[in-house]
């Protein structure tokens, strides 16, 4: 009888090898970041180092975020018991067990960048506060209670440091469970996902606000935390999407089907939506209630240097998406998938880009060497990182409770 | 000839089930469908439903919803009576898009429970009508045409060697809840 139980015989101890090709790209692009970061940093023009610091914050920020998302979508998981991901989990946990490396090189360039002057001069500076120099702002004053180096760093390292300990243990717990099996792995990570998705869902925002909305610190927005989040979260989304795909291709995880990407390009689709919808409610009521603080955000980005890239930006994180995503059998094509994600991650990039250099370069925002050199630079240093933690691990948790659940997964 | 309509099997277990679909698809007896109390993962894709054609009747009502709650707005705020708001434009579209946008939800909703209910013959107060009572609480029933196969013997062979638990000859398709 029965039709569920045709035994398995995959070989859930299959581990990727990092070698070859895969090992090479990825630092050969490190390198190539590295000495475009060095010829930026190093340059006698005050723009060009700038531009550089932003660039570095921009891409930092990205590869910390999309790390957190891994963190955060392996906490959801746990937290919903799950089943369906559990064969492609070990994914999001290389991502997440990288979150300290990211959070420290983001937390130096935010350290570099703030007493260097190049990042955050809106509200650090001499005499911004004292009402007595004529460089005196009477609103960062006001807000120089919470806007202030000691508290900001502070901030930053408690932030940082919590999501990357979460992050890493969490990791942690299923390679221990490889080991010794039974459950106590899972409900130390069922724990430790209630504890860490609370901690992150009420303190992001935060740290999403002072890492880049504080670049215009005159200008605020409640709505600018969320709209991050979804951001990130649809990154993190693609990013794993695409690792599968590839591994897929690369004759591993045979376990992952069409299923699994369908799901996947579901919660693709729906962030997408989501962040389309805050990115909106944010646009929207600013725009209709027209009062000055609040607009000079906007006012900046439609000077005629940033107005094509603003609309641009919303034509690729939710039209595209929308219009391609909500054909089942695209969603469930490998390839379209995997062109979608790379349109997405390109299309976020831009969205980081609109958010960062209006409040850093200003009007001598470029695209050039610096941008490219960088993006290549961070997205090798992801890839050797996160395929060096695959590659140390088998692909499949398989003492994992839910990995029976994940095999049958059929929608 | 006899007056069965239907033959049911009825199966205990829904892997049971599925194997007895596959024995008597071997035999080329044709099924007229199954009802169980509880999504079956694959039976579509075994007994060859076609996809539901509920996403058409959405979009459908979806794209109504657009215009009439975009007309509404467009005759209110411009056409009839366009009130200076903030000096924006007389047709400001971003503020048209979370009203265009609930209308159309709205009624792609309400059209989809509709859709639903005309379907499957559901309405107040109406009795529903079904082929076997227990398959709605914990029975899962093949149901074969009786008319159409005529070897009711082998039918009723291959279900129990299936596992059906019972095999009943309807006379009625339906048998009602009153």
């Amino acid at each position: 009888m029965g039709t569920h139980n045709h035994h398995n015989d995959y070989n859930f101890s299959e581990q990727f090898t990092f070698t070859g090709r895969a090992k090479v790209v990825s630092l050969v692009a490190l390198a190539i970041g590295i000495v475009t970061i060095a010829i930026g940093l190093l340059s006698n023009d005050h723009v060009t180092v700038e531009r550089t610091y932003a660039n570095l914050l921009l891409m930092g920020y990205y590869f910390t975020g999309v790390c957190a998302a891994g963190g955060c979508f392996l906490a959801i998981q746990y937290v919903t018991q799950a089943g369906w991901p559990s064969g492609l989990i070990r994914i999001p946990q290389a991502m997440a067990y990288i979150l300290p490396v990211a959070s420290l090189i983001l937390l130096l360039i935010i350290v570099g960048g703030l007493f260097s002057h190049n990042l955050y001069h809106h509200w650090f500076g001499e005499g911004l506060t004292d009402p007595d120099s004529p460089s005196y702002d009477a609103i960062i004053a006001g807000k120089s209670s919470f806007l202030n180096a000691p508290g900001f760093l502070l901030r930053q390292v408690a932030f940082m440091g919590t999501y990357s300990i979460c992050a890493w243990m969490l990791a942690r717990y299923s390679y221990s469970e490889d080991l010794h099996g039974g459950l106590n792995s899972y409900k130390k990570s069922f724990k430790l996902s209630a504890i860490f998705l609370v901690i992150f869902g009420f303190t992001s925002p935060i740290w999403m606000f002072d890492t880049i909305m504080s670049l215009e610190a005159h200008w605020f927005s409640t709505m600018f935390g969320w709209y991050n989040f979804a951001a990130i979260f649809v990154s993190g989304l693609c990013v794993i999407t695409l690792i599968v795909i590839l591994l897929k291709k690369s004759g591993y995880l045979a376990w992952v089907n069409e299923n699994h990407l369908h799901d996947l390009g579901k919660l693709i689709f729906g962030f997408s939506i989501f962040w389309t919808y805050v990115w909106f409610a944010q646009f929207m009521l600013i725009w209709y209630a027209n009062i000055p603080e609040e607009t000079v955000y906007f006012y900046k980005r439609w000077e005629p240097e940033y107005k094509p890239w603003f609309w641009i930006n919303v034509f690729i994180n939710f039209v595209i998406p929308v219009l391609v995503l909500v054909n089942r059998d695209f969603v469930r094509n490998s390839k379209i998938l995997a062109a979608v994600c790379i349109v997405l991650l390109l299309g976020h990039w831009l969205d980081f880009y609109i958010m960062v250099m209006p409040g850093t370069v200003e009007t001598h925002r470029a695209f050039g060497w610096v941008e490219i050199g960088s993006a290549l630079g961070f997205t090798g240093l992801f890839a050797f990182l996160v395929l060096n933690k695959l590659s140390k691990h088998a692909l499949a948790p398989a003492k994992h409770p839910f990995l029976e659940e994940s095999l049958h997964h059929q929608i | 000839m006899s007056n069965i309509k239907y033959i049911l099997g009825s199966f205990a277990d829904p892997d049971e089930m599925m194997d007895g679909i596959d024995k008597l698809q071997a035999n080329n007896i044709s099924i007229y469908d199954c009802f169980t109390p509880m999504p079956i993962h694959g039976i579509e894709a075994k007994l060859g439903v076609k996809p539901s054609r509920l996403p058409i009747a959405a979009f459908c009502f979806g794209i109504t919803g657009t215009f009439l709650g975009f007309s509404l707005l467009y005759y209110t705020m411009t056409y009839d009576w366009p009130i200076n708001i903030g000096g924006k434009p007389s047709l400001p579209l971003p503020a048209f898009v979370p009203v265009t946008f609930e209308v159309t939800i709205l009624l792609c909703a309400l059209g989809m429970v509709a859709t639903f209910f005309y379907r499957n013959h559901l309405f107040p107060g109406r009795a529903p009508r079904v082929m076997d009572l227990r398959a709605t609480d914990d029975r899962f029933i093949i149901a074969i045409d009786a008319k159409d196969n005529g070897d009711h013997e082998k039918i009723e062979s291959l279900l129990k060697s299936a596992g059906a638990v019972e095999v009943k000859y309807n006379e009625r398709k339906y048998v009602s809840y009153e």
